[in-house]
């Protein structure tokens, strides 16, 4: 039997300065993160979202509490993995210099990741899933549809053509007074709501192909708050448009979802699985919508924990773990980059 | 249907843009106009189109396609024939010097700087710069042109001046 590999994962390609030691029999030994969100820090102040001055500040303190709470020491590591991108850069850098910094150290394999390609494998760590399935990738900087057939092996099935979902949903929820990030308050706000009283726009519904856009349904919104006239919403009108923005988003990805399908089929006729992963993957209301969705078509929806859909390092130990088991760790000189699809163009 | 000029605002010239393709047409149009260094600041509220003016502008100058939403980036930069064209969105900024880690400076040094949400960073930008002011009006758009040093005369084709 394989000895137990232990990885250490570290995420700094966003808001979120995280450290996550994870094993290969899918133990997820320490998972920190800070955010200027996170209500329950082991440290004190706010994380500036933009700054890759505080991931750089935060990160060595992270990397230290997630080997303290995983009771593990360097030399119990067998490989450190970062997210190298797609991401803000300064921040990307920090990860990623930090890693190989330990990697030197340590005489350890540095493995760099793709943000994206991590939240498509978390559901491998939490339902060990096998290859090949079908993604639903949605989070605040991107929305799109991907093949995935292995590590490193994914077709791009479609995307949004302007706006990601949750970043639909931030807007939303500014324009009608809601919190940051958008997808939770909408989601709250929405839980009284009548979903059916605003009739929105179901952009591209019915369209062959599984690319998606959210653009026009924000502008739809903001003509439906203008016509609520100048008076300040009520909190009844602002729950039925939060109601009815988010069926919006979930109708129309169920309806995208059904193309995806298609699509995915032509290149693996066996597959039987959708994968819904990113930060957006945390809404029940999507989560419930996309499971009958996905069962209409034969298919079985499986969505991480939504402590393992937004952004994480578990999801790049696990990457690491998964890498280290092919063979195919990185080079120290390997790039950091601000893009980096996960796939090539449309199929 | 192509932009048509309606009246002198105080501040500058103000265009009607019908429909969506004429947002389009006016960023096309006004794509061929600028050069490396130049900045053009777009304002206006949610769903004005700001980005659908960017992405129209960066497909004239030859862009990749591909012009997704730069409000969860930042900053996306693209390559075009007339050089770099660097597209922000700043409305999640809080503090004007951030903007310096998002490659501010090297973007003015070396291409044309798209930004959305300029207002943040106004007082950082130099006067040789075009802001474009879009409004809802109806279902069409409304943009005001505020042109800085070096812009007054190059706007003729888009304005109709004479």
């Amino acid at each position: 039997m394989e000895p137990d590999r232990v990885v250490l994962g570290i995420e700094s390609s966003c808001d979120e300065t995280a450290a996550a030691v994870v094993d290969s029999r899918r133990r997820i030994r320490a998972n920190v993160i800070l955010s200027q969100h996170a209500q329950h820090s082991p440290f004190r102040g706010v994380v500036p979202e933009l700054a890759a001055r505080s991931h750089a500040e935060r990160l060595d303190l992270t990397v230290q509490e997630a080997l303290r709470q995983a009771e593990c020491p360097w030399e119990a590591l067998d490989a450190v993995a970062a997210t190298a991108g797609p991401g803000l850069l300064g921040g990307v850098l920090v990860g990623t210099v930090t890693a190989k910094c330990i990697a030197l150290v340590h005489d350890l394999p540095y493995i760099a990741v793709n943000h994206l390609e991590a939240h498509a494998l978390t559901p491998r760590l939490t339902d060990c899933l096998d290859f090949p399935y079908l993604a639903l990738l949605v989070s605040g900087g991107h929305s799109q549809f991907v093949a995935v057939a292995g590590v490193g092996q994914h077709a791009l099935l479609g995307t949004t053509r302007d706006d990601a979902a949750g970043e639909a949903f931030d807007k939303a929820a500014r324009l009608l007074g809601l919190g940051f990030p958008g997808g939770p308050a909408i989601e709250r706000a929405a839980h009284d709501g009548d979903p059916d009283r605003f009739p929105l726009p179901r952009p591209l519904a019915g369209q062959a192909g599984a690319d998606m856009s959210f653009s026009g349904l924000k502008t739809a919104l903001v003509h439906v708050v203008a016509r609520q006239g100048a008076r300040p919403l009520d909190d009844g009108t602002r729950a039925d448009l939060a109601a009815s923005f988010q069926k919006a988003i979930v109708e129309t990805l169920a309806d995208r979802l059904e193309q995806a399908v298609r699509a995915f089929r032509r290149l693996h006729a066996a597959g039987t699985v959708v994968v819904l992963a990113g930060g957006v993957a945390a809404n029940q209301a999507l989560r419930a919508r996309l499971s009958g969705a996905a069962a209409d078509q034969g298919m079985r929806l499986i969505a991480p924990p939504a402590h393992l859909c937004t952004d994480n390092a578990a999801m790049v130990a696990w990457v690491g773990l998964e890498r280290l088991a092919d063979g195919t760790v990185s080079a120290l000189e390997e790039p950091s980059r601000a893009r980096w699809p996960l796939a090539g163009g449309s199929v | 249907m192509g932009p048509s000029p309606e009246s002198a605002a105080t501040s500058g010239r103000r265009l009607l843009l019908p429909d969506i393709g004429a947002t389009e047409d006016f960023a096309a149009g006004l794509a061929p106009l600028a050069r490396r260094g130049d900045i053009l600041g777009l304002m206006g509220p949610l769903g004005a189109g700001k980005t659908t003016f960017a992405r129209a502008f960066i497909g004239a100058l030859g862009g990749s396609g591909v012009v997704p939403s730069p409000t969860w980036p930042l900053v996306e930069c693209h390559s075009t024939g007339a050089g770099d064209v660097w597209h922000f969105d700043l409305h999640r900024l809080e503090h004007a010097d951030e903007v310096w880690e998002l490659g501010l400076e090297e973007a003015l040094a070396d291409g044309i700087s798209l930004i959305e949400w300029p207002e943040i960073i106004e007082r950082l930008l130099p006067p040789a710069r075009l802001m474009l002011r879009l409004e809802h009006a109806g279902t069409g758009r409304t943009v005001i042109l505020e042109p800085g040093a070096t812009w007054g005369s190059r706007l003729r084709s888009v304005t109709g001046d004479v």
